[in-house]
């Protein structure tokens, strides 16, 4: 082996390896054990099931209006917090992580008060026939809630990376405000927004607690699959808890597997070559 | 197309970066705006081409009061500093990107054969599909320079263009620039803090200090009558000597300097190390060698005089001479200035 300056490769390997595997390694693979000691047959209609399938649907639909709402108002936020000095503007940027530190279940309480139908949020939208609390609706808002922060601090660093004289240069150019955001700075942006994306879908598809306050829970319309997995928990039924918290984990996997993909290809010109 | 600034005038906040600047540039022109870093010369750069907006007075582009055209729609080619390449793109959609976003529609034919000649005029053909990573710094630069053209802008601005680069890179770049310059016959503005840089690619010098015009002239004129002091030391290696004038003749050592048309009393002298020589004897200024620096051109001495003013002389490679030795500084040209 080559000869390092850098010094501690092998302790410094050796301790990850050992954490990866008691942390994240270990407790997943018991998870595909206990669902794989089901015969297939028995797994396939444990997952299959129509009150599960409607779980998969509700909560895979929610994250994905909850991530394509953050994607947008997370961006804007970044892009205000980077471009813009005004009063109060480091006092936004601390309340950015507000969700990370909140307990998620305070989150869903203090959500469900404001949003209920008379609520603060949820009387003047209830007068506009919306109803928020105790809908897939509520889901959504819970799952935004709390995966805000990955978007807005993914987007935040590279934004504030950007060399400035590239949209100078493109408006010299003649390009138009759209014509740079598009070609310019977006696509600048796009390994970040997809990382910040997937962070922020993975994230919906696993939240629990903020959710059961507001959803309501009513099988086949406003029970997530986490809650399901927890109410088969609770029904010492651990197989096909672990049957349906496989799926999750399979669509958490997948999807992460395709966002590196994307990341990797908008990244292609950093390769050297 | 001819460029005029009328007594232009920009502050950041509390300093006033550019004060009241008037300046033509003729049609065709290749003009250098030179000066140290706070002169001013990157804003008024910055102003022509329209990413600043002058607080006061106007940019004419030939007729048009330009000042206040947005700089989508002024048409120039700005070459940055730091090339601000996309980094996103290859070379040739870098270079197509003007015409890409551009108001004029192009078909793609057109647009890749554009691009193709660009390549070909900054000598990089082939390497259209590489990205800006890919490449070295002065490839980086012609690049930045194809893309400005591309959009036939009426000015080409280039700030800072070679100040990333190495020194040889530098030179070669430099002339070549001359050469497309002389092809194109666009009229361009640079920006440089780097003397040898202005003197050597230039029609005409622009000396800028703390925001204002000092001296302007080619570059024959503000080398053998610099304007000012200022002018005088920053355009290449000086010594400065305080002398006094009496009967129209200046004494430094026992070596007499004319000094005509000044007044008896106190001024400042400015010789160049070239204007030095050193000799075992004569008239001139009694010195000790420090040490002797040796380079391609010649022998640099550093000198220390008798009342421990330290003087840099050039002499022929020829010269044998060597630290601690005793001799006169002799004097062939001088420049007399008013005592600051």
């Amino acid at each position: 082996m080559a000869r390092r300056i850098l010094p501690g490769f092998p302790l410094a390997l050796g301790i990850t390896l050992v954490y990866v595997s008691i942390i994240v390694v270990l407790p997943l693979g018991a998870l595909v054990f206990k669902a794989a000691s089901l015969g297939f047959e028995d797994y396939w209609r444990i997952v299959s099931s129509p009150r599960a399938v409607a779980s998969y649907r509700v909560t895979a639909l929610s994250a994905l209006a909850a991530t394509v709402f953050n994607l947008v108002f997370g961006m804007a936020l970044a892009w205000v917090l980077v471009r813009y000095r005004f009063p109060g503007r480091r006092f936004i940027d601390a309340l950015v992580d507000l969700p990370f530190a909140l307990p998620t279940a305070v989150a869903g309480i203090a959500l469900t008060t404001l949003f209920a139908e008379n609520g603060w949020f949820g009387s003047v939208l209830a007068q506009a026939g919306i109803k928020v609390a105790y809908t897939p609706l509520g889901i959504m808002v819970a799952m935004a809630f709390t995966s805000l922060p990955f978007i807005v601090r993914t987007v935040q660093p590279v934004l504030e990376d950007l060399d400035p004289a590239l949209e100078e240069a493109a408006q010299t150019l003649g390009g138009s405000d759209r014509s740079i955001f598009l070609r310019v700075i977006l696509p600048l942006l796009a390994p970040a927004l997809l990382a910040g994306l997937s962070l922020s879908f993975a994230r919906s598809l696993g939240e629990f607690g903020a959710i059961i306050f507001i959803a309501g829970n009513q099988p086949m319309s406003t029970e997530i699959t986490a809650l399901l997995t927890f109410i088969r928990l609770e029904e010492y039924d651990y197989q096909a808890a672990a049957a349906i918290a496989s799926v999750l984990l399979i669509a958490a996997f997948l999807m992460l597997a395709v966002t590196n993909i994307l990341q990797a290809r908008a990244l292609r010109y950093t390769a050297r070559g | 197309m001819k460029i005029r600034l009328d007594n232009v005038m920009k502050t950041f906040e509390t300093f006033r970066a550019v004060h009241g600047v008037s300046l033509e540039i003729e049609s065709g022109e290749l003009v250098a705006l030179l000066g140290p870093s706070g002169s001013g010369k990157t804003t008024i750069l910055r102003m022509v081409a329209g990413l600043e907006y002058a607080d006061a007075g106007h940019i004419y582009f030939g007729a048009e009061d330009a000042t206040d055209i947005p700089v989508r729609d002024r048409s120039v080619g700005f070459v940055f500093q730091h090339y601000a390449l996309f980094p996103h793109m290859t070379v040739a959609e870098n270079i197509a990107f003007g015409m890409k976003v551009s108001k004029v529609r192009r078909d793609k034919a057109a647009i890749d054969t554009r691009v193709t000649e660009l390549l070909r005029l900054v000598q990089l053909d082939g390497l259209g599909q590489r990205f800006p990573g890919q490449i070295s710094g002065g490839q980086r630069q012609r690049v930045a320079l194809a893309r400005a053209l591309a959009v036939d802008p009426k000015v080409l601005l280039l700030d800072e263009p070679f100040g990333a680069l190495d020194a040889n890179v530098r030179r070669d770049l430099r002339r070549w620039l001359r050469e497309i310059h002389q092809e194109l016959g666009i009229t361009t503005l640079f920006v440089t803090h780097d003397q040898e840089e202005a003197l050597d690619l230039a029609d005409r010098v622009v000396i800028l200090d703390k925001g204002r015009i000092v001296q302007q002239g080619t570059p024959e004129e503000v080398c053998r009558n610099p304007a000012s002091a200022f002018v005088m030391n920053f355009l290449g290696d000086t010594n400065r000597f305080s002398a006094a004038v009496s009967g129209g003749v200046a004494r430094l050592g026992d070596a007499k300097i004319p000094a005509p048309g000044f007044a008896d009393g106190p001024v400042e002298i400015f010789l160049r190390p070239s204007d030095l020589g050193w000799s075992h004897a004569g008239e001139g200024i009694a010195a000790t060698v420090a040490r002797v620096i040796d380079r391609p051109a010649g022998r640099r001495i550093l000198a220390l005089t008798a009342t421990g003013e330290a003087v840099e002389l050039d002499v022929a490679p020829e010269t044998v001479v060597s630290a601690q030795q005793k001799g006169v500084i002799t004097i062939e040209r001088a420049r007399v200035y008013a005592a600051a």
